[in-house]
């Protein structure tokens, strides 16, 4: 029993939990490939114009997959009483709800990240931007997760949480979706998006530091009330 | 008598605007068993929340081994399992990949052969690969019941432990917790069901005498 195999069996324990319910994990992906499907359907099939507003649908579309994949991700332990059991592991629960974190950034914001190229050739986004969204989606994704599992960890309790989650992270999104958008725009109008990239990774490190402390203390109030 | 390991002062507790508990002294020594009685409703639940550190809407001061329970908060929780209602007991793993969760949170025995001895013990070793989400509530309850018998832990608060459980099984558990209690585990438990155990016990009831 140690701090690091407790961190390394949560993320297993995660990671076959969700290897064996593929669907959480597919979902919010077909979802980003559905609405990548409806924009040429709405703004016209023509690749300029498209091109023109994808660094900003395909940041859109990534936001909203992480989103839908986070509402919840605190639910089943809950009810189940693992949640319990973590809390009240004399390991400490923040290097807990980190690895916990680690794992559904794993299923949601690095997968988002990994098929945003080929959302990117269905919006006829440049050729050239195309690393720099995959790298500022892996870079931002982490942040996308972890305010997004903080507004999960608040409403956990809550019947239909989903609205109210959407309520509380939604203004947390803006500044990753200005910089993540700026940095894409920035690299298909062929020019330097370093520090919009380097921004995007300063947010998801202080977002992974402080969100656990945020998430624990949420939960243990979730637990008392239950 | 034994140092308490254990105790409560004055502890009290309020539920909206009605009163649970008020100034209950308690205090379990090693090889001791409490079981807490009352009504549905009358807080026992709520009692064992806050005994193992869930709830912090109390009133009253706790102490393990003699120490304000909030400064030794580490030690305490290395010594406690706590089962509540709901049991943990994830129904996308397999027993086996239960237990090894478990175990890598709280200081167990985690060796392959006392998994095997504590899992035919409650007659789950043939199930040990299946998924628990496809194992009856009694045997769902079993696997909790096997993470107490591998934790190291020196006090067990129990929430309704035989919740599912057949007669037999009972009276087999009962017997454990005798052997247990015998060989120095304290435990704090609640159940609606009438304990016929081989030790002495203590027992208090919860009463709802407050309007």
């Amino acid at each position: 029993m140690s701090l690091a195999s407790a961190c390394w069996q949560m993320l297993r324990r995660d990671l076959t939990l969700l290897a064996r319910r593929k669907m959480d994990v597919l979902n919010p992906l077909l979802f980003g490939f559905l609405v990548a499907l409806l924009f040429p359907l709405g703004l016209g099939p023509a690749p300029a114009s498209l091109a023109l507003v994808a660094p900003g649908l395909l940041w859109i579309i990534a936001l909203l997959s992480c989103l839908w994949a986070t509402d919840g991700v605190f639910d089943e332990d809950f009810h189940d009483g693992s949640l319990a059991l973590i809390l009240l592991s004399p390991q400490p629960a923040y290097f807990l709800i980190m690895a916990r974190l680690m794992a559904h950034w794993l299923a949601s914001g690095f997968i988002v990240a990994l098929v945003s190229p080929v959302l990117a050739l269905m919006l006829y986004l440049p050729s050239e931007a195309m690393g720099v969204l995959f790298l500022s989606l892996l870079l931002g994704s982490a942040s996308l997760v972890c305010i997004g599992a903080v507004g999960a960890a608040l409403t956990v309790n809550v019947r239909n949480g989903g609205v109210l989650l959407s309520l509380i992270v939604l203004p947390l999104y803006v500044p990753v979706i200005i910089f993540g958008s700026a940095a894409v725009q920035a690299a298909a109008q062929l020019q330097d998006s370093t520090a919009y990239l380097a921004i995007l990774a300063a947010m998801s490190l202080l977002a992974i530091v402080l969100v656990p402390l945020a998430i624990t203390a949420a939960l243990r109030i979730n637990v008392d009330a239950a | 008598m034994s140092e308490a390991l254990l105790s409560t002062q004055n502890l009290s507790c309020e539920r909206g605007y009605r009163t649970l508990f008020e100034r209950l002294d308690l205090h379990i020594a090693r090889g001791e068993l409490l079981q807490i009685g009352g009504e549905n409703g009358s807080g026992k639940s709520t009692l064992l929340k806050v005994l193992a550190g869930l709830s912090s809407d109390y009133s009253g001061e706790i102490f393990w081994q003699g120490q304000a329970i909030q400064s030794v908060k580490e030690q305490f929780q290395a010594d406690l399992c706590y089962l509540g209602h709901a049991k943990g007991v994830k129904q996308g793993l397999t027993i086996a990949e239960n237990l090894r969760w478990f175990c890598s949170l709280y200081p167990c025995d985690d060796s392959a052969d006392a998994q095997r001895k504590v899992l035919e013990q409650l007659q789950l070793y043939r199930f040990r690969d299946h998924l628990c989400g496809q194992l009856s509530a009694g045997q769902q309850q079993r696997v909790a019941l096997a993470r107490l018998l591998l934790s190291k832990a020196r006090l067990w608060i129990l929430d309704e432990p035989f919740t599912a459980i057949d007669k037999q099984g009972v009276a087999e558990f009962e017997e454990i917790i005798c052997q247990r209690v015998s060989e120095g585990t304290a435990v704090i438990l609640t159940t609606h069901h009438a304990l016929q155990l081989a030790i002495p016990h203590r027992s208090i009831v919860l009463g709802a005498k407050c309007p």
